[in-house]
């Protein structure tokens, strides 16, 4: 199973392609290819968003369902998906930790 | 502290106005990332996991209180509240928006700063002691010759696309604080017999996944010859140097395979050729470059030992960071104040925006409006009376800068590792906040002494864990982290590189390996004068392996 992440050009911010080939900035709403067929029209969605100038670095991630949520299989991955391990007070890990006390 | 003269201020304004222009046009669509990418490397722009990075350069290390002020500034406005010093006498901020760069560097602009070299295949930012012109042990100032290089390199054509990134460091003590061995280029200033000064000339040291002391190449070269030297060097490294393999493009590698004396010849012979070039320095120019550099006019504070002895008496924990935190000065009125940034606990080399104008402040109420970040990722007050010792502590202490660590276990290097590095394989930070932890009693730190511990989070050895006492390096293995030692490193005089002492520890296995290394050395050491450091040149790894690894070998 794969997601493509990337960041925003505008700000470098970590996001990932979601529904509709929209670019999301949390991973919970990226888009996970199944089977070969998706994960390479992702990545050709990735490559073209490229192109366009709306995102860049962009990478396949391989990742796996835990307990319904999509956790990357590599800590990089998952620290990017995070924020820095060291500072929970900062980064997408502090926004999703205010949203789920709200 | 060198002041722009108007060249400087337009060339500075000039490069803000073209990396604008650029950023717009990237924006815009008009450049590609991959025309882009050199364009902002070129400007100190890197991507990194959360967000874009933007390095800044502080020449040698030197900040002025208006200067740290700017950067307090940007850690509010346009990052998130704080910086971090690295291991290069740089800061870095790890989330500045692309959008918001050339405002943050035109803001640079004002108060002489700007990012220009701190990427790329060039001279890099040039270091130097940071007690220069301070310390008591120090021959002349390295500073006036550091800014002739950083003059000399800055966007010069012929050096801006060398096979790989060129670091000179320099020193004006016998005492190495500014680890010139590991260097491309290392400088030791110093005075002949007759009273000349010149500099011993080291070159092909680094550190990376090829790590090399420094070959001597020169033991005097006069203080005229620096750039005419320095550019045969780099010429000979221009035309040899590999560029077919990024992992071999570095000078030491064509050091190595060269031979230190076939090396050394070429440079001899380019130097011949360039010698009564206009490279050579004159003696006003250099001396108008030191009048920049002069000393701070420092009042005579005779009672700087009757307030410090005081002190000492009334409150133990200045007594601590006394033994621990003050340098010698070569006016025996002051010290040199090291500013730990290496809270127990903390991340190494991070100031908060209140932090760093906190610094500001006391470095102008009581440092002579001076201030320097040290490799070690400190931050130093170089001039300061020992008369205003007790009061600047005090106020160290209200911003959580007191910590009496310098030189010490917990005084741990850094890189900020896979936290935020898209090259890291593993963590630093956490690794270096657990063993701080471990170790943060002052007594225990202190029965131990000077111990350097290092830690990168990959190969690239930001970290400098080569050169660490005991080096961390965190890879990955088989998806997880695994941390593997090395001791006996040293980025002093007479440099060494660690020996790799076995197999890697698991995250939570690393901090009870340090500290049974720790164990080990006290329980060997002769006395407590002998350092951890002297105590593995003379026991060897054997001890320290029998402890890490002798069990496992008894039930095998």
């Amino acid at each position: 199973m794969k997601i493509v992440a990337a960041n925003r050009l505008t700000d470098g911010e970590t996001v990932w392609l979601g529904a509709g080939d929209r670019w999301v900035d949390t991973i919970d709403a990226a888009h996970v290819a199944r089977d070969p067929e998706d994960e390479a029209r992702i990545a050709a969605a990735g490559n073209l968003a490229l192109a366009a100038n709306i995102v860049i670095d962009v990478t396949l991630v391989d990742v796996e369902i835990v307990e319904g949520r999509i956790l990357p299989k590599r800590l990089r991955e998952r620290i990017r998906a995070g924020g820095p391990s060291i500072h929970p007070e900062i980064g997408k890990q502090a926004r999703n930790a205010a949203l789920s006390a709200a | 502290m060198y002041r722009y003269d108007e060249f400087d201020q337009a060339f500075v304004k000039a490069r803000v106005a073209e990396f604008t222009d650029q950023v717009k046009r990237r924006l815009s669509g008009e450049l590609t990332e991959d025309q882009f990418k050199p364009l902002r490397l070129m400007n100190g722009v890197y991507l990194q996991l959360h967000a874009y990075m933007l390095r800044i350069a502080i020449p040698y290390g030197s900040l002025s209180p208006r200067q740290m002020r700017k950067l307090a500034h940007i850690a509010r406005t346009y990052d998130k509240g704080y910086g971090h010093f690295t291991t290069r006498q740089n800061l870095q901020f790890h989330w500045p928006k692309l959008v918001d760069i050339p405002r943050i560097l035109e803001e640079l602009a004002e108060v002489e700063m700007h990012a220009i070299q701190t990427s790329g295949n060039c001279i890099r930012n040039v270091t130097a002691d940071h007690f220069a012109g301070a310390a008591a042990d120090e021959v002349a100032d390295p500073r006036p010759y550091a800014e002739i290089l950083r003059q000399w390199s800055s966007l010069h054509p012929e050096f801006s696309y060398l096979p790989r990134k060129f670091k000179i460091a320099v020193t004006g003590a016998a005492r190495d604080r500014a680890a010139i061995e590991v260097h491309d280029i290392g400088l030791h200033l110093k005075k002949n017999d007759r009273g000349e000064l010149g500099f011993a000339v080291f070159v092909g040291g680094g550190l990376g996944r090829t790590p090399m002391v420094a070959k001597k190449i020169r033991d005097f070269l006069p203080e005229r010859d620096l750039l005419t030297y320095v550019t045969a060097i780099l010429r000979v490294y221009n035309l040899n140097g590999r560029r077919d393999n990024k992992y071999k493009a570095r000078i030491k590698i064509l050091v190595h395979e060269t031979g230190t004396e076939e090396l050394k010849a070429q440079v001899e012979k380019e130097f011949d050729e360039l010698r009564e070039s206009e490279l050579k320095l004159p003696e006003a120019d250099i001396r108008a470059i030191e009048a920049y550099f002069a000393p701070p006019k420092l009042k005579a504070r005779p009672e700087g030992d009757a307030v410090v002895s005081k002190a000492v008496k009334a409150n133990p924990g200045f007594a601590d960071w006394l033994r621990r935190n003050a340098h010698t000065h070569r006016n025996p009125d002051y010290a040199s104040v090291t500013v730990s940034l290496k809270g127990i606990g903390e991340v190494p080399g991070d100031a908060t925006d209140v932090q760093m104008d906190a610094i500001a402040d006391l470095a102008e109420q009581y440092g002579n409006d001076e201030i320097r970040v040290s490799h070690e990722q400190n931050l130093i007050l170089p001039h300061v009376a020992r008369a205003d010792l007790p009061a600047l502590h005090a106020a160290l202490v209200e911003i959580g800068l007191a910590t009496s660590n310098a030189g010490l276990i917990t005084d741990i290097i850094a890189c900020p590792g896979l936290d935020y590095c898209a090259l890291a394989n593993a963590r630093s930070i956490p690794v270096a906040q657990e063993i701080s932890e471990r170790f943060a009693s002052q007594a225990r730190q202190d029965e131990i002494g000077d111990l350097q511990i290092k830690i990168s989070g990959c190969i690239n050895a930001c970290g400098h864990h080569h050169v660490g006492h005991i080096g961390i390096l965190g890879v990955e293995k088989k998806g997880t982290e695994l941390y593997q030692v090395t001791l006996g490193g040293s980025a002093r005089e007479g440099s060494t590189i660690g020996e790799i002492i076995g197999r890697g520890f698991a995250p939570d296995e690393i901090t009870d390996a340090v500290e049974t290394i720790v164990d080990t050395y006290l329980a060997r050491r002769e006395n407590s004068n002998e350092s951890f450091l002297d105590a593995y040149r003379r026991l060897g790894p054997a001890p320290f392996k029998e402890a890490l690894y002798g069990h496992e070998a008894k039930a095998a």
